[in-house]
């Protein structure tokens, strides 16, 4: 009988030391309850792969070079000192700007580590706080209180917010009695931007990738269950919310125009948008960066599952309010003039509803299909 | 054997003592679990909303004092696990958990509803007469006896447990479509060993239909002495798969110690014996003696009405959702406390729109600037919480200013993978409903039908 207790003991135990992942919620999943998973297992190490080396290592290096380029023609403009190279670094400003929207979805690992994404693109931008740190202030990047007087913002501010024309700009930035400050915190702003998207690229050099690939599981802590938790939480928050919802007013009540991303290029605020949403639904699609070709994806995986929404297969479906999302968006016009000049917004309301019908998609629908975890809840189920 | 039960017929106590020792001892890694996670500070403290059981909205987490709740279960598990001031250790342990409990009905499980309901039970039984700092008494030549219905009752409350989960899963979802398991098990494809069979669909329904006989079965299984065996290897290896498969917590291990019980007297000596050995008490010279007749007096007035009652309450309350109209899994009407467990994926969404109703004005509600995303999570398809959430926002929003709103939720829910479809009614004005135990009629119908129990 001892023998037999004994047993029961190390059976236990056993059961201890080779049990899954204690913190995760239950699980999530769904497919049709008529579906057949026989032979159509999917690998998400695969995918894993897809996203790393195809679509976040190549769009943060494509990025990367671009700050690189928008870096030397400040170079540029510093010893030329024309309104040729102002413009020239304005142009490199807003390719850059464009490319950050295709990286900021990817806010896992060392980019959620120091909080890249509003170290980058904080804004509206804080136009006193970049005054008073220009003239003369002590500032200190590594602060959060100064995330709104620098990154792609500040820069708008400084280059379409403080003079009417490239020419008193260049006046501002070279003949002023304080030009040599304007140059100094542009030139800190590209420092500290450059020196936190090298920190993200080195770390995913380095092991990161890996590690990202081999948490293949399925537990609130799995790569696949925390990078799909971050990027839902990218399209509605930063996408929908911070580049739409919160300028019309949606969660405020009355418009807050002020609030737009590129505020002092407001032509430009909606164009930032699309490039977001091409490269939230290229991301969904598994489409390479800078290709036509694309591999293992959050689509291909909803198709494998065969989690189907009506007779539409789901991923489908996804891709087609993507499509009217960014028809909706695109046939609008500038968002402030949107804002500004219609009371209430009607087409841009109409316009956020398309862009806001894919959250529950993703979040009811595409979580429930695939097994994720909702955000590292890590309770027990029963 | 007769016929005839005899709950006052003499056995032997030990299967009472190994149950209050193992349960003692899986309560402390319980609550030293929920510091271990950060649940205290989590799940507790740090919200600044909790979702609370109706009728029991007056209790409520206690700030940084909540710890000493937790504090209080500790060693009352402590007291119950060396049997010291037995009555009081599982009284304060069973009004500590409980209140933990219903502080934020989110964290709901039914293996928590058991864990209260079995320290409820174990108050009335004599657990802490042997093998205890109160008894000093481990001698199995002088062990104390105990009626029948002490241990027959433990049996009861596992059986009930048992076999109403088995009923709950007596539907056309988990038998015929062997769901939620063929949306759950595929996820886990890269386990070890088992995980490439995960993905097969007869495993699914290997699976659905097993674990439907394991719980109607496995009482009756663990009644009979010939099959008791069997019976209890089927316990352990049905509780390890789910303890594998899932992040369940502790309750595999509650399971299997609790169906320790039905195993004979004979059996738990030996376990008594061997924890003495191993721990080398020693034998006391003049054990404690029980005064039998006050325990019979206090029995039959106190204990015995409130042990019918007790059972009568575990019997029907289960059946409730009968009263209510439309699918159970849809409306949730009369789901908890129900023993439905592991029964059904389901997710949702619901964004609260705010109006006001004199300018028309509205905007929608960012949920996570009051809600935890766990929160966010149970509340999203579960009507009494969307009812209870709204409220709250309107409560906050009146202390901003804001007089005369209306407060509607568009939500959509998936159920068993199926696609999502509307929850509540748009058009419902959630500031004019109040939660009672009335049908909720502001719960949209549910697209599909699942048939059976």
């Amino acid at each position: 009988m001892k023998k037999y207790i004994l047993s029961i003991i190390t059976f236990l135990l056993i059961l201890i030391g080779c049990s899954t992942d204690d913190s995760g919620i239950e699980d999530i999943d769904g497919n049709n309850p008529d579906s057949d998973l026989i032979g159509n297992v999917f690998n998400r190490e695969n995918m894993l792969i897809n996203w790393a080396d195809n679509m976040i290592l190549p769009g943060y290096n494509t990025f990367l070079s671009s700050l690189k380029v928008l870096n030397n023609s400040f170079e540029n403009l510093k010893s030329e000192g024309t309104v040729a190279a102002l413009q020239d670094f304005k142009e490199k400003w807003l390719l850059s700007y464009k490319e950050w929207q295709h990286v900021s979805m990817f806010e896992i690992g060392p980019a959620e580590e120091i909080g890249y994404r509003l170290q980058m693109n904080t804004y509206p931008a804080d136009r006193e706080l970049i005054e008073s740190n220009i003239i003369g202030a002590a500032y200190n990047f590594e602060l959060p209180s100064t995330r709104d007087a620098k990154g792609f913002a500040a820069l708008d501010y400084i280059l379409n917010g403080i003079n009417s024309n490239d020419t008193d700009l260049l006046n501002t930035l070279t003949q002023n009695q304080d030009s040599s400050k304007y140059i100094q915190y542009i030139e800190d702003i590209l420092a500290d931007m450059s020196s936190h998207t090298n920190y993200v690229i080195d770390a995913w050099n380095g092991s990161y990738r890996d590690s990202f690939i081999a948490n293949s599981g399925s537990s609130a802590s799995a790569s696949v269950d925390k990078f799909v938790n971050d990027f839902i939480y990218y399209y509605e928050k930063h996408l929908r919310a911070g580049k739409m919802g919160i300028p019309l007013g949606v969660f405020l009540g009355s418009p807050a125009p002020q609030t737009i991303e590129v505020y002092y290029s407001p032509e430009q605020s909606k164009i930032m948008f699309l490039e977001g949403l091409n490269a939230v639904q290229d991301f969904f699609n598994g489409v390479h960066y800078n290709s036509n070709q694309s591999g293992e994806s959050l689509a291909s995986y909803l198709t494998a599952l065969e989690s189907i929404k009506g007779s539409q297969n789901l991923a489908d479906l996804i891709n087609e309010k993507f499509d009217i999302a960014r028809e909706a968006v695109d046939a609008l016009g500038s968002f402030k003039s949107e804002i500004e000049l219609n009371n209430p917004p009607t087409n841009m309301l109409m316009a956020y509803d398309k862009v806001q019908s894919i959250v529950p998609l993703f979040k009811v629908d595409m979580i429930s299909a695939m097994s994720i975890n909702i955000d590292y809840v890590d309770a027990d189920g029963d | 054997m007769s016929i005839l039960y005899r709950p006052y017929q003499k056995t032997e106590i030990a299967p009472l003592i190994v149950l209050r020792v193992c349960f003692g001892f899986l309560m402390i890694l319980t609550i030293l679990r929920f510091w271990f996670y950060g649940w205290v500070e989590k799940f507790y403290i740090e919200p600044s909303f909790h979702f609370k059981y109706y009728g029991f909205e007056w209790i409520a987490p206690l700030g940084a004092y909540t710890h000493l709740i937790f504090l209080m279960s500790l060693i009352s598990s402590i007291g119950i696990l060396l049997g010291y001031k037995y009555r009081l250790s599982v009284l304060l342990f069973f009004l500590s958990f409980t209140y933990i409990e219903l502080m934020d009905k989110t964290t709901y499980l039914n293996h928590y509803y058991f864990v209260s309901s079995l320290a409820f039970l174990l108050f009335f039984l004599p657990a802490g007469r042997y093998f205890s700092l109160d008894s000093k008494l481990y001698d199995s030549k002088v062990a104390p006896q105990v009626s029948r219905w002490t241990v027959d009752s433990v049996k009861l409350l596992i059986g009930l447990v048992y076999f109403y989960a088995g009923l709950a899963k007596l539907n056309s979802d988990w038998l015929i479509n062997a769901l939620p398991l063929s949306i759950w098990l595929p996820a886990k494809y890269d386990l070890f060993l088992i995980g490439p069979l995960l993905t097969k669909q007869w495993v699914h329904y290997l699976f659905s239909w097993g674990g439907t006989l394991y719980d109607l079965m496995i009482p009756f299984l663990l009644l009979y002495s010939r099959t008791r065996y069997f019976a209890f290897i089927v316990v352990i290896a049905f509780h390890v798969m789910t303890r594998i498969l899932f992040p369940i917590g502790i309750f595999p291990y509650v399971m299997i110690i609790a169906t320790l019980i039905f195993f004979e007297a004979k059996f738990h000596q030996k376990i008594l014996n061997y924890l003495s050995q191993l721990l080398r008490l020693k034998q006391v010279k003049n054990p404690k003696q029980y005064q039998k007749n006050i325990n019979s007096t206090l029995n039959k007035y106190i204990t015995k009405p409130i042990l019918v009652l007790f059972f009568v309450f575990h019997i029907l309350f289960p059946w409730r959702y009968l009263l209510y109209p439309g699918e159970l899994f849809w409306t949730e009407q009369g789901y908890r406390f129900s023993w439905r467990v592991m029964l059904m994926e389901k997710s949702g969404y619901a964004q609260f729109k705010i109006v006001d109703t004199q300018t028309k004005r509205w905007f929608y509600v960012n949920n996570s600037d009051f809600l935890t995303p766990f929160q966010e999570k149970q509340m999203s398809f579960q009507p009494d919480f969307i009812l209870e959430y709204a409220h709250y926002l309107k409560e906050h929003f009146y202390k901003d200013g804001h007089r005369n709103i209306s407060i509607y939720v568009e939500s959509y829910v998936s159920l068993n993978g199926r696609p999502s479809q509307p929850f509540i009614n748009p058009n419902a004005d959630l500031t004019q409903e109040q939660e009672s135990f009335k049908p909720k009629n502001w719960i949209l119908p549910f697209n599909h039908e699942i048939k059976g129990l």
